[in-house]
């Protein structure tokens, strides 16, 4: 699998036209062939190519460029009516507030917390799935699975929060399950427990991405060679003991190298979840950093201070992600980088 | 070869199956169900995946009573279509671009094209530039800052990678210009990845909601059915948080609000079903290419 993520780069054997093989060497006498003699020719002749591209090379900059640049708010005391030269620059000040302000702590607990729980029940569904997929013998009925499980990828999180208060109201399905087993006595009030809304957001990020996310791990698991299970049926192994000692071993660099990506991601977990399920009731399990970072930036007009916020959020990413590569490449397995 | 037998194994795991899809399927049945039954009998609940007293006057209060929504959903169509055009106009052009190994910017573009996925501004920068240029409470800020992905960009690229050479050689060689090329023949050979990521573009540009909440809330005519139901469901949040509010028993004077909301939710995502046959056949394609490239 490893294999096949690192192809070849296009760069080094595409098929080159040959006029402009030989407008590209320098130290050769190219034959002449008009208009393909120098770079200002050659541009020339690209015109279309050139304004084809150019204007989004503006968008990209602008767009994608010009937001990386705006990271110096978070060292002035930003006023939106002055002009950048005009801003009063005062170093490290907001870092220094924001690591004083008890409120950023706990939106960092809530971050970490629902993004290590996100990571490992989402991580383990997926592959359970994609395992249990991988065995299933109808043919037709793993299709029709799959197709199912997909679905809820495509809705928004405004569908799925619209979902999953409605089935965890307290009339609500769920309740109405766990009250007629006898599991509970009264119905429960799910989005109005603080201490459940940790889970409350992991079980909806499970519902909705666990069958996309299997889609990766099962494909790895389609690559596994057919004679393994054969030598292994042969030994008498079980078909547990041939998912355990076989498809799961087999796919083991894909779930590392998606396991080192999602670990660098701990901290990008969003605030789309937290802020369509939250309520007043829950908001101290449900203030995560990018909450923070709006409801203080744009709420309250801190723009510096919400940059700051965004800079800190980059940096442990770029931290995590180093770590998680390391720790990879210690064990001996594949790395990302 | 001897025909495999079925096992107790294999009975489990379609049970097991089955359940992932009841869990799956449930709750949008549920849902149809409560938005096609009478808002007074859903009250009593016990509702399923049926509707007990079928009615369409839930729709009916939708688009023709106080909470009027076709302004919404035809806002919500609209930049659907011009973010899914524009934007996979503007995801081949520069595709196309970096795929002529010969054009003499490649590899900057490449490079600064590239570094986008990996560099962020963040929120608050983004929402500063959004202000500067203007684009508060205007159309614009559904598609200019949605115009170009880096990883559409890529995976449409390595598709035209695949396109053999010897096409837009020999065109060229009949005088077509760059563009022509681009138009006539690499884009009616691209149709498999245009369609894979024009589906992307859409299903995204239909389920955003927080761009209208940021950057177009001052502007009513701009309110879309995602962000209509968003609204909803935080006063619906207000009231199951706080009993003693007033609030609550004023909205709960009105229609059943469940009913409503249902009905919009489901109205927000049969679009998506629509096109899900669709999405499914062209999203394998469009993954395991991405797959492949980075």
């Amino acid at each position: 699998m490893s294999k096949n993520l690192s192809p070849v780069t296009p760069q080094s054997n595409m098929p080159v036209a040959p006029t402009i093989n030989q407008a590209g060497k320098k130290g050769k006498q190219p034959k002449r062939s008009p208009g393909e003699k120098n770079g200002w020719q050659r541009l020339k002749n690209q015109k279309a190519l050139l304004l084809m591209s150019l204007p989004f090379v503006i968008w990209l900059i602008v767009f994608r460029y010009l937001p990386v640049f705006g990271w110096t708010m978070a060292f002035q005391d930003y006023q939106p009516q002055n002009s950048f030269f005009e801003q009063s620059w005062v170093g490290l000040k907001h870092f220094r507030d924001l690591f004083n302000e008890p409120t950023f702590y706990r939106a960092l607990e809530n971050t970490i917390g629902m993004g290590i729980l996100g990571l490992v029940f989402g991580t383990l569904a997926a592959i359970t799935f994609a395992l249990l997929l991988n065995e299933m013998r109808f043919t037709k009925f793993k299709k029709l699975t799959q197709t199912v499980s997909y679905l809820p990828h495509f809705v928004s999180w405004v569908i799925v929060a619209n979902i999953v208060t409605t089935m965890l109201s307290i009339s609500g399905p769920v309740n109405n399950l766990l009250t007629s087993i006898g599991l509970v006595d009264s119905p429960i009030n799910f989005m109005a427990r603080p201490g459940m809304f940790w889970g409350v957001v992991t079980a909806a990020e499970v519902w909705k991405s666990t069958g996309w996310n299997a889609i990766i791990y099962f494909a790895a698991m389609a690559g596994t060679d057919p004679q393994l299970y054969e030598a292994a049926k042969v030994d008498g192994a079980s078909r547990w003991r041939q998912m355990w000692h076989i498809t799961l071993p087999s796919i083991r660099p894909v779930i590392i190298v998606l396991l080192i990506l999602n670990i660098g991601n701990l901290i990008n977990i969003g605030f789309e979840k937290q802020m369509l399920l939250g309520n007043n009731i829950v908001s101290e399990r449900a203030l995560v950093i990018d909450l923070y970072a709006l409801n203080y930036g744009i709420g309250m007009f801190r723009y510096s201070f919400g940059t700051a916020i965004g800079i800190f959020k980059s940096v442990i990413s770029v931290i995590l992600i180093v770590i998680a590569n390391s720790v990879a490449k210690k064990v001996g397995e594949g790395r990302v980088f | 070869m001897k025909k495999r037998r079925i096992t107790v194994f294999d009975i489990v795991l379609l049970i097991l199956m089955i359940g992932i899809i009841i869990v799956t399927l449930y709750p949008f049945l549920n849902i149809l169900a409560i938005s096609l039954n009478d808002a007074t009998d859903t009250a009593r609940g016990g509702l399923h995946i049926y509707p007990r007293q079928f009615t369409w006057a839930n729709y009916q209060e939708i688009f023709g009573g106080r909470n009027n929504l076709w302004s919404a959903f035809g806002m919500s169509v609209l930049r659907t279509v011009v973010g899914t055009v524009t934007g996979i106009i503007a995801s081949t052009m520069l595709a196309y671009t970096l795929s002529r190994r010969d054009f003499i910017f490649n590899v900057p573009i490449s490079i600064i094209l590239v570094i986008t996925m990996f560099v962020s501004g963040g929120l608050i920068p983004e929402y500063m530039l959004i202000r500067e240029l203007g684009l508060m409470n205007n159309f614009l800020v559904y598609i200019l800052p949605l115009l170009l992905s880096a990883f559409n960009v890529i995976v449409i690229r390595s598709f035209m990678d695949g396109i053999p050479i010897a096409l837009t050689e020999s065109a060229k060689m009949d005088g077509a210009n760059d563009f022509t090329i681009f138009w006539k023949i690499i884009i009616p050979l691209s149709l498999p990845v245009v369609a894979t990521i024009s589906l992307f573009l859409a299903v995204q540009q239909w389920n955003s909601w927080f761009d209208t909440y940021l950057y177009a809330r001052g502007n009513a005519n701009l309110s879309t059915l995602q962000f209509e139901l968003m609204k909803i469901l935080d006063n619906t949040n207000i009231q199951s948080g706080d009993v003693t509010s007033a609030n609550a028993e004023i909205i709960a004077g009105q229609t059943n609000p469940q009913s409503i909301q249902m009905a919009i939710t489901i109205i927000a995502t049969v679009p998506i079903l629509l096109v899900y046959p669709f999405l499914q056949r062209y999203f394998v394609t469009g993954l395991t290419l991405g797959a492949v490239k980075t």
